[in-house]
């Protein structure tokens, strides 16, 4: 046991000592650092695209995918890039993903391609993949990025899921092309419209906030008892 | 497309169609920049100079691109043209106005991420507008920026006096903000239709 011990470290010991991998860097991008609810990055397309459920998923996914194949990218030739010139390469491997993007849902499926319209080829400037890119990809070996990298775009698209469910079915009374409610039901158009997109951003960042603070009260509580027993 | 008379599309990208609060478009310094009016303004005005540039140098390289067939390289020449002209107009900034560069400092830089940017440039090639038409847009896309970005900047000032409760506090109360300056532009949809 113990010569399995001493050999160990050494014999995959990166240049860098490196934190186990462990559930958390895959769970960070879906709760505690969410792209989308905490750090408030890569907003334009959130909003913009999320008047159905079909397109929210679409575009979810297509970010998730240039996120992995970037990080991977970018993971592997971290020792190859200047560090000066860093930025214009990794924009450049990014732009190329999204070409690949651009091209493979105009073959599936015509008609998402024309819902989704410019943004499928605006996630170039999406800063999530930017921001992987520079503060993760750069610094960590590939099964790292890729974890991380899985965790963060399924946490961009719950995100992006949440705004669509609640927008379709507000303002259209379907969910993924189903009519949920009956006749009777009056849509709020003003859910699909732009102003509406802001709204339901709005209620659901209030919604996070107060079980944040719901969360957190007790314990202040709790610290506040011991303060003044003290 | 090609034939919409330059009023026409300068009103339609200043306010009908506004980038910011129609399109979503440039969300990022939209919300990050407006907590102050003197960083809001020129952060704006720089915004509009890039556009004003970038779409200029787009226009030509499109032509380039359609010329010899390779349409599928667009994107990267597009974000590569954006990036010189950030810095173009970061370099003359801090010749002519070093106080206005230190203010508004790593901004500057992150204007090559602003969707609205590489937006316009991906908008104008796909309506196929002509030189002036492209030139007029970016005028009037700049413009909508600025004035989204102003008024926003101007509210959340007012705002930073109010008593509001705890749990709406920054992003949630900001992005709501948003959405009331978003209604009251959604007035002017029927202006360009006519």
């Amino acid at each position: 046991m113990t010569t399995q011990n001493n050999t160990l470290p050494t014999k995959n010991s990166p240049k860098q000592p490196e934190e186990p991998l462990t559930m958390d860097t895959f769970l960070q991008g879906i709760w505690r650092e969410n792209p989308v609810f905490v750090m408030l990055l890569g907003m334009c397309p959130v909003l913009a695209v999320t008047n159905s459920v079909i397109n929210a998923l679409a575009m979810g996914l297509a970010t998730t995918f240039v996120l992995l194949a970037s990080g991977t990218l970018v993971s592997l030739l971290r020792n190859f890039i200047p560090k000066q010139v860093r930025i214009a390469c990794y924009i450049v491997i990014i732009a190329t993903f999204v070409t690949i993007v651009d091209y493979v849902i105009q073959a599936i499926s015509l008609d998402l391609y024309n819902a989704l319209g410019a943004f499928i080829q605006l996630i170039v400037v999406n800063c999530i993949i930017l921001g992987r890119a520079e503060a993760y990809a750069s610094k960590h070996s590939l099964p790292h990025t890729l974890v991380n990298a899985s965790g963060m775009g399924i946490g961009f698209t719950i995100a992006l899921l949440c705004l669509g469910s609640v927008r379709e079915l507000l303002g259209n009374g379907t969910l993924l092309g189903f009519t949920v409610f009956g006749d009777q039901f009056q849509p709020w158009i003003i859910m699909l419209l732009p102003p509406g997109g802001f709204f339901v951003l709005g209620c659901w960042l209030l919604f996070f906030n107060w079980i944040r603070e719901r969360r957190e009260s007790p314990k202040a509580e709790a610290i506040q008892e011991i303060v003044h027993g003290q | 497309m090609g034939n919409e008379s330059l009023s026409f599309v300068f009103l339609n990208a200043l306010i009908v169609n506004n980038f910011v609060l129609s399109l979503f478009l440039g969300l990022c310094p939209f919300l990050g920049v407006s907590g102050k009016l003197n960083t809001a303004l020129p952060m704006g005005i720089a915004t509009m100079l890039v556009m004003l540039v970038s779409s200029m140098c787009a226009y030509f390289i499109n032509m380039l691109l359609v010329s010899f067939d390779i349409e599928f390289l667009r994107l990267i020449s597009y974000i590569a043209v954006i990036a010189s002209a950030v810095q173009l107009v970061e370099m003359s900034m801090k010749k002519f106005s070093p106080t206005l560069f230190r203010a508004l400092g790593i901004f500057l830089p992150l204007i090559t991420t602003n969707c609205a940017i590489l937006g316009l440039a991906l908008f104008q090639t796909f309506r196929e507008y002509n030189f002036l038409q492209s030139l007029v847009y970016s005028l009037g896309a700049g413009g909508g920026f600025v004035i989204a970005i102003v008024l926003m900047a101007s509210l959340r000032e007012r705002l930073e006096f109010s008593k509001v409760p705890s749990v709406s506090q920054g992003a949630a109360l900001t992005v709501m903000l948003a959405g009331l300056l978003s209604l009251i532009f959604m007035g002017f949809a029927g202006l360009g239709s006519s």
